[in-house]
């Protein structure tokens, strides 16, 4: 299976781990992996904001990157949702287009949900000594179907003992732009959050978006707790340590 | 008797004082969440959730893409039975018509049931202002009433109010003694209440469904008020929205399976009633005089437009019992009649897009609206939708705007975009400092100020990538 890894700007600014994780989760499950190296952005910041036209532009790019693939993977709900859900909606007056964007639909997944759904992936080559909870992020729940998949995985690492929060598919209040137009609102929003994923005991929170993870981990530390950790389930799945 | 003035302009001030306003935070965190239980409890009722939102969805599309033919039918079939049927375009011309009834009848006063559409047309005010006594008898409007506070909920419009707010509001004016016991205060406002029902001259009250076939008004509710104001003043006017018609008692009853479900979380609602025509001989009781007042006020612009679906909406509130914004910020921030994703995109599409800049905005498109929504409303969708169209008017700020487009513009181009990129993650992790978490960003001071931001590792998955491959 030859798979076009879809790194996303987040994770290639913020986290690289999570792309080095991807990368050798996708191998183990048996994949060709490439890293087309001119990827940037899916066009989501552009899309939610209301200005179609650099949103448009973005999703051309990535056509042109991605369609060569037998599938498109990407370590974030939000970013494979924007292409699965949201790409045709950019191209519904372009006939010609629509189909090569239609084309390209079917073939991109969230990463979990590809390594269970379509490379069957047996083991989870990381190991985790300590009790998790997972967050669900909305794009990758409500746009991609995306709740047992990372549960699955996740039972599968050795040492790993899974509890469920309160409310874990509650937006964590991140929102893309929301978070810096209204940074109150999104604060206590992620505040919840929080008291949710301390009050479930686990040791670490474990999620699938960088943009949660940036909230939840920055909030975490803010009302000073350094103790929980913040990783992305390609981490802990592939035991791939952010430095 | 507020009467409801847009201020939806100040969303963000007006999100900002729920916020520090500790009473409302506790009320909404007690109420959080009740209802959605309540919801997730009945649905399994219904077997094919999700089928039955799909037949609803066309029911209401049905009722829509026709609607000049079924308000002329349910006109036809509602004078056969002995009311008349009148016409508001607007808000004021609402509360002009009720004036002009109370006038023609003499009346002193007005037993209201809840009606979110006589807060569109700022009905309280205008009455008071003619002289004529307005009354809210559903024990939420009332307890608003007293504390002169619009709703803040479209079917539990004070659920921002604690048990002890209600007690002190009850105390001045009732001048009875204080008490914390919920039905010890509901009985005293019904003992109040019930003088009212039986002085009113006239009963106001809204319209769940109006059906065309039989020319009958559907009435939901939970006290029963909603019977008293349609039954014992001799003149009964229901407000509701043109879109509130529907064809036939069949569409009517797949409807109703849904509403109570995803409202209250409610199999079906205390009271369910049907009312059909004035008081005919031989009848025991009934108003004399039938008025229905149909409102436009904005809707029919929704009609063919990218907003059309939002006409389905019949007002069950699910979107904002499932809103992660309203739950946090409550009703009142929105600063309009309807609260909530529902109220965020009715507000600029009644009152203007630029009159209520950040609605469409607050949201994070988290998507629960659009899958709890009984009729398939792709509420995130219609958001979006706004968010364009305030783009295309050149209503965002030119900051943001240029924001977005210098980021399009660089990720567009990816020798440079490398280059800002391994910039970027080289400054952020510095000034992530020892801790590695940033806590004043130059660029997003909103962030900031309520949680940190977490430094990049330093290097972009980028280069590292390219190094480990031996490339350039």
């Amino acid at each position: 299976m030859r798979v076009g890894l879809f790194v996303t700007c987040l994770v290639d600014l913020m986290r690289p781990s999570i792309g080095f994780a991807a990368l050798r989760l996708l191998e183990a499950a048996g994949c060709e992996v490439v890293v087309p190296p001119a990827q940037t952005c899916c066009g989501q910041p552009g899309y939610n904001s209301g200005d179609r036209a650099s949103a448009r532009a973005l999703a051309c790019k990535v056509l042109d990157e991605f369609e060569r693939f037998e599938y498109v993977v990407a370590p974030s709900g939000s970013c494979s949702g924007m292409i699965r859900t949201h790409y045709p909606d950019l191209f519904r007056d372009e006939p010609v287009a629509l189909e090569r964007v239609r084309a390209l639909c079917a073939k991109t997944y969230e990463l979990t949900d590809f390594l269970v759904n379509v490379a069957g992936l047996q083991e989870a080559p990381g190991t985790f000594d300590g009790r998790v909870t997972y967050h669900d992020s909305c794009s990758g729940l409500r746009e991609m179907g995306v709740r047992a998949q990372p549960r699955a995985l996740l039972a599968k690492v050795a040492g790993l003992e899974l509890l469920e929060m309160k409310d874990s598919t509650t937006c964590c209040g991140f929102g893309g732009t929301f978070a810096v137009k209204f940074g109150d609102v999104s604060a206590a929003m992620v505040e919840k959050k929080c008291e949710n994923i301390a009050a479930s005991g686990a040791d670490a929170v474990v999620l699938g978006d960088l943009g949660c993870m940036l909230n939840i981990e920055g909030r975490l530390r803010r009302r000073g707790d350094d103790r929980t950790r913040v990783l992305h389930v390609a981490e802990v799945l592939a035991g791939e340590r952010h430095d | 008797m507020t009467g409801v003035q847009p201020q939806s302009l100040h969303f963000k001030e007006r999100a900002a004082a729920e916020l520090a306003n500790t009473q409302l935070q506790s009320n909404m965190r007690r109420f959080g969440g009740r209802f959605v239980a309540a919801r997730a409890k009945v649905l399994h009722e219904l077997g094919d959730f999700e089928g039955m939102r799909t037949a609803a969805a066309a029911a209401r599309d049905r009722a829509l893409a026709d609607l000049d033919v079924w308000i002329e039918r349910f006109e036809r079939e509602a004078t056969r039975r002995g009311a008349t049927v009148l016409f508001a375009e607007t808000g004021a011309e609402v509360a002009d018509l009720v004036l002009e009834l109370c006038r023609r009848h003499g009346v002193r006063k007005v037993a209201k049931s809840k009606s979110m559409l006589s807060e569109e047309a700022s009905l309280n005010q205008r009455l008071a202002s003619a002289g004529v006594q307005p009354v809210e008898t559903d024990l939420g409007e009332y307890i608003l009433q007293l504390a002169h506070e619009p709703p803040s909920h479209i079917i539990a419009p004070a659920i921002h109010k604690s048990t002890e707010q209600i007690a002190d509001l009850f105390v001045k004016a009732h001048g009875r003694a204080r008490t914390l016991d919920i039905p010890q205060l509901t009985r005293e406002a019904r003992e109040v209440l019930r003088g009212h029902f039986l002085t009113a001259d006239m009963g106001i009250s809204g319209g769940n469904f109006l059906i065309a076939e039989t020319g009958s008004l559907a009435l939901v509710t939970n006290e029963g008020n909603g019977r008293m104001v349609t039954t014992l003043p001799r003149v009964h006017v229901c407000i509701t929205g043109i879109e509130k018609v529907l064809p036939t008692l069949e569409d009517l009853s797949l409807l109703m399976r849904l509403l109570p479900r995803s409202a209250t979380g409610q199999s079906i609602s205390n009271y369910f009633t049907m009312v059909t025509g004035t008081r005919q001989p031989g009848d025991r009781d009934g108003p004399d005089h039938m008025y229905f007042i149909l409102v436009d006020n904005g809707r029919t612009n929704l009609v063919g437009g990218d907003m059309q679906e939002m006409l389905r909406c019949i007002r069950c509130g699910a979107c904002m019992n499932h809103c992660p914004v309203y739950q946090t910020i409550g009703g009142h921030a929105y600063g309009w009649v309807y609260p909530g994703p529902m109220g965020s995109v009715l507000t600029p599409t009644f009152i203007g897009l630029e009159n209520a800049l950040d609605l469409p905005h607050a949201s994070t498109l988290c998507g629960e609206c659009g899958v709890v929504c009984p009729v398939k409303i792709p509420l995130p969708e219609l958001l979006r939708k706004l968010r364009e169209q305030q783009v295309d008017r050149g209503l965002r700020p030119k900051s943001e705007m240029l924001g977005i487009r210098v980021w399009s513009w660089l990720a567009l181009r990816p020798r440079l975009y490398a280059l800002a990129t391994r910039i970027a993650a080289r400054y952020l992790r510095f000034q992530g400092g020892g801790r590695r978490m940033i806590r004043h960003l130059p660029f997003g001071a909103a962030w900031t100020r309520g949680r940190d931001m977490p430094a990049p590792a330093g290097k972009t998955f980028r280069e590292l990538f390219a190094k480990k491959n031996g490339a350039g």
